[in-house]
């Protein structure tokens, strides 16, 4: 199977600052940095959560080699991970630049406002990547499939260098405005890329 | 007929699609589209013909994704040559009747530009550059810069095709659902940035369908002083059966599209879903739609890589804190390379309400070309607002100017010949909005008809580069009235004069009419009121001051300009009658008066009580007893607190900013604005690595604890750290690398440290290293949070003191 490439836009939603207290690496539950979370949040223009793009590949194991579909790949982990599995979706997710051009402001300035914008941008990310992957794996039950977990490339023996052919392959500069620098870093640096395995749902 | 020419009186129809088509003739995933115009040059050719045949009159080349970041220069050669050749030849195959046109066609590099990326703005030009050549050696008759989503890349690309080519610049940008560009810009903001650079029509493209883009375009129609292009998506993207396909069709699109080239749009064609019926249908809709001519706006702005401000509404206010003239600390900090606290008062100044901020950076003793240029960088990099480049070093003004993203205001021209040659030059190649001084060789002259026949000059000199007026703002200067009774009298008279007679805007650098008299905000404000009474547009002044703000304020609600006296009560309501000084406060200051020792404040993180309890004790005790006796146990208890895992890593920065608050008040205090120090601390993360969380915690930490920390930011090449190093004889660096990829970039530094500087000590950190990885990679200490580096730093300096 080899799907054109289709984008999904999310709006607004809630911020959950148990988590966002957690990536800032604190406790909730000081008054004092609830206040500052609810004061940084305040400064996000950005009303949506974001937008994913992706694309669903076909994939098959020979030799013990990965093919899924836009590049083959020995890894192990992602083998063991995709065992069983008949297709996956790859996909890529940015919250956009807003959240950056916070971090980069208040990094100057305010260390302190600065790692509470890169703690949002953590919860909105993962928020993002949730919400579309509980969206996927709804539809794939719809026709007798289930999900696996997301699997990114760094995870395991998964080389961070795929990320080269996920961008080109998603075309996540036009679809989504997602690029990647020298070193494999994304910007939006608020971004993920993933592949989700797909398998067929046994009978119950 | 070539290109420009054409455009003045007609209808300029593009083509559609070429990515999506060359994905359905079988464009292999994951395939360079460009290689195609070598390999398959029937299927192009085809393509294009059958674009000309639709009626298009130009005809973009298979050259998006053509640069050498994706192809080695011989191969980019052979690409842009076969791919132009194709799109001759279709023309010369259509037998369509229309006038025929070629654009070699630049899609953006696919890497972002710093900050948010790791491409340097000249890397980016340079890039661009080799394209542009190659499409101007093999013969296209424009050039096309279409789906940017940055302003900055933008600016690049249309940098390159000037400076590399005399062929006519199209520009297109690619907007997002929030009708800006995925960087922030909107189009009141590209407008500027474009005509600024001299391109020959600009507009949007891709992104959406016609209806969705339509408040982008109507934008462009209201600001422009261009022909504006307009190439949509063929409707919404949806994947049926496999495929992606488009909701509009080809009958619709062109009718969404007539729409628009009833209002104003002159340059048409369509993006991704579009196939040359949807050119045809098009160019059908439209044909007897009568030509509009493009009006000239005569719209002054300037804008930053966000928005535009536009001069007339109302009285724009800029910022003149950032300039080292009679300010001490402010001196201090440009010595010592101390960028954030700059940059601090750049932020400060847009919380009072500045819309603009005057970048003065000119001190004999630092290098303004290299200052200026990095001191505007980083500024951009934390604010928004537009920039007015400050200075009579022409050398520094170009490099500003060039870096800027945006339209920036330029400060300043005179009707002096030298000054004239110098400037005029600069702003019709980068654009900008010019301040123009009414003075020249004989000096300022008295009267306001005087200096009236001084602006005269200046504008029909810069009319002669091609500067238009709308592009000049005339300072009729403000001169001290202890001197001359008369002087703001006619100043006043020459504002009204300019403004009525030339048709001009006007900027006042309002304080200089009080010199020499005590208590001069008072003159200032009444000044400053009676000057926009008589049609001043702009302001370089202080809005830290209250009575400047008053007079502003009140002068909105009093004129009209101020809906429901909205302004006016949100500003009334800040001011305090007790304490007559206007400070910014942010929002998480809490009410402090129990915390009424200083040491208490910082440990609770209270930034604002921690600077005012400084400012009190300062009156009886010396600072440095102040540093010892409260700030650095307050800091100890933290930082105890913090490794026993008491406090969290939130709290300890809370706290570290309230000391650091404390810190500001003490050096501005001290009689030399010298603190005592331990030793010079170099920290930066490595080459290609942006993560800076963790050094900026590391920075603050140390320089509470008095380390004289230089800072190089992130992404800092091997050899600039070393010579850093070197150039303060450091006996310790710090650096940070968060990712796998990156950490080579850290071995090859440290490597060349140990060669180039091995008195000097090697600290590492950041999240993929450990104790084992530092020693694999040479350091000589792996710190897991800023406490332990600030104890191993203590080591390092204690041994240095030996």
């Amino acid at each position: 199977m080899l799907t054109a490439v289709s984008v999904r836009s999310y709006g607004a939603a809630e911020y959950n600052k148990k988590e966002i207290c957690r990536y800032a690496g604190a406790a909730l539950g000081n008054e004092d940095l609830e206040l500052l979370i609810d004061e940084c949040i305040g400064e996000i223009n950005e009303n949506t959560l974001g937008r994913v793009c992706c694309r669903e590949f076909d994939v098959a194991k020979k030799d013990g080699i990965l093919d899924l579909g836009f590049v083959k790949t020995s890894s192990s982990d992602l083998a063991k991970n995709l065992d069983g599995c008949e297709s996956i979706i790859l996909f890529g997710a940015t919250v956009g630049f807003d959240i950056d051009r916070l971090i980069s402001k208040y990094s100057r300035v305010s260390p302190l406002k600065a790692l509470v914008f890169e703690a949002i941008g953590a919860e909105r990310v993962e928020l993002l990547c949730d919400t579309f992957a509980r969206e996927i794996a709804k539809e794939k039950h719809a026709i007798g499939k289930a999900c696996r977990a997301r699997f990114s490339p760094g995870y395991g023996d998964l080389p961070l260098e795929i990320q080269r052919e996920i961008v080109s392959v998603l075309d996540c500069q036009r679809k989504i405005g997602l690029t990647l620098n020298s070193s494999l870093l994304m910007s939006p640096s608020k971004s993920v890329t993933a592949i989700i395995g797909v398998y067929p749902e046994k009978a119950r | 007929m070539n290109v420009r020419e054409f455009l003045k009186n007609n209808i300029v129809y593009l083509d559609g699609a070429m990515g999506t088509i060359l994905q359905e003739r079988g464009l292999g995933v994951g395939e360079l589209p460009e290689r195609w115009n070598v390999s398959h040059p029937d299927v192009i050719r085809e393509i294009h013909k059958a674009y000309f045949d639709a009626g298009s009159n130009i005809v973009c080349t298979n050259t998006f994704g053509a640069n050498v970041l994706k192809y080695s220069p011989d191969e980019l050669e052979s690409v842009v040559k076969a791919a132009l050749e194709n799109a001759f030849a279709a023309r010369e195959e259509s037998t369509s009747p229309q006038e025929k046109f070629v654009a070699l066609d630049i899609g953006p590099l696919g890497r972002m530009l710093a900050p948010y990326g790791d491409l340097d703005f000249e890397e980016a030009i340079a890039v661009f550059s080799e394209t542009v050549k190659l499409g101007a050696r093999y013969g296209a008759d424009l050039i096309f810069i279409e789906t940017f989503s940055d302003s900055y890349e933008t600016k690049a690309a249309v940098l390159a095709a000037k400076e590399n080519s005399d062929l006519p610049v199209f520009v297109s940008n690619a907007y997002g659902e929030d009708s800006k560009l995925m960087t922030g810009a909107s189009p009141a903001a590209m407008v500027a940035l474009l005509e600024g650079l001299g391109a020959d029509a600009i507009g949007a493209n891709c992104s959406r369908g016609p209806k969705a883009l339509e408040g982008v375009v109507c934008e462009y129609l209201k600001y422009s002083s261009l022909p504006v292009i307009f190439k949509p998506n063929a409707g919404l993207p949806r994947v049926e059966n496999l495929k992606t396909v488009y909701d509009l069709s080809a009958e619709d699109f062109s009718l969404e599209v007539e729409e628009l080239v009833k209002k104003g749009v002159r340059v048409v064609g369509g993006c991704c879903g579009t196939s040359p019926e949807y050119i045809a249908k098009t160019v059908k809709a439209c044909t007897d739609i009568k030509v509009q001519t493009v009006e000239k706006k005569n719209i002054t702005a300037v804008s930053s890589y966000t928005h535009a401000v536009v001069f007339g509404e109302k009285p724009i206010l800029i910022g003149e804190r950032i300039n080292p003239t009679g300010k001490k600390r402010f001196k201090e900090a440009l010595k010592s390379n101390d960028v954030n606290y700059i940059l601090k008062e750049g932020l400060d100044q847009q919380s009072a309400g500045a819309e603009i901020l005057d970048v003065n950076v000119g001190l004999p003793e630092i290098d303004e070309r290299k200052m200026l240029t990095s001191v505007m960088s980083e500024l951009q990099a934390v604010s928004d607002l537009p920039l007015q480049i400050d200075t009579s070093n022409g050398d520094a003004m170009e490099k500003a100017l060039r870096r800027y993203n945006g339209k920036a205001m330029i400060n300043s021209v005179n009707g002096t010949k030298e000054s004239m040659d110098r400037v005029f030059p600069l702003a019709k190649k980068y654009g900008g909005l010019i301040v123009a001084l009414t003075l020249d060789e004989k000096g300022i002259p008295a009267l306001a008809e005087e200096r009236l026949e001084i602006a005269k000059k200046i504008l029909s000199e810069a009319e002669s580069y091609g500067i238009d007026k709308k592009d000049i703002i005339f300072d009729p200067l403000a001169l001290t009235i202890s001197a001359d009774q008369n002087a703001a009298k006619e100043t006043l008279r020459a504002v009204k004069m300019i403004k009525e007679e030339l048709g001009c805007h006007t900027s006042l650098g309002v304080s200089n009419v009080s010199f020499g008299l005590p208590n001069r905000d008072f003159i200032n404000s009444t000044f400053f009121a009676l000057a926009m009474q008589n049609g001043l547009s702009a302001a370089i002044m202080n809005p830290y001051s209250l009575e400047m703000m008053k007079a502003y304020r009140s002068y909105l609600a009093l004129s009209g300009m101020d809906e429901n006296c909205g302004d006016y009560i949100t500003f009334a309501q800040s001011v305090s009658v007790e304490t007559p000084t206007l400070t910014t406060v942010s929002s998480q200051t809490k009410d402090a008066s129990s915390e009424n020792t200083l040491r208490a404040a910082i440990i609770k993180g209270l930034r604002d009580s921690a600077a005012s309890i400084s400012r009190e004790l300062l009156r009886e005790k010396d600072g440095l007893d102040i540093v010892n006796g409260e700030i650095i146990p307050a800091l100890d208890t933290v930082g105890e607190q913090y490794e026993k895992k008491t406090l969290y890593l939130p709290q300890l920065l809370m706290s570290a900013e309230a000391a650091k608050a404390a810190f500001e008040q003490i050096k501005a205090a001290m009689p030399s604005g010298k603190a005592a120090t331990k030793c010079p601390f170099v920290i930066a993360t490595v080459k290609g690595d942006i993560h800076d969380i963790g050094k900026n915690i590391v920075r603050l930490i140390l320089e509470n604890y008095a380390f004289d920390v230089c800072d190089l930011g992130r992404d800092v090449p091997p050899c600039e750290i070393v010579n850093k190093v070197l150039e303060l004889n450091a006996p310790l660096v710090g650096l940070s690398a968060l990712m796998t990829t990156t950490v080579p970039a850290m071995e090859e530094t440290i490597k060349l440290l140990r060669e180039k500087a091995p008195f000097c000590k090697i600290l590492v950190g950041g999240a993929v290293l450990n104790e084992e990885y530092a020693k694999l990679v040479g350091a000589d200490k792996y710190a897991r949070d800023a406490m332990e580096a600030l104890r191993y730093a203590d080591e390092v300096f204690e041994s240095v003191k030996k």
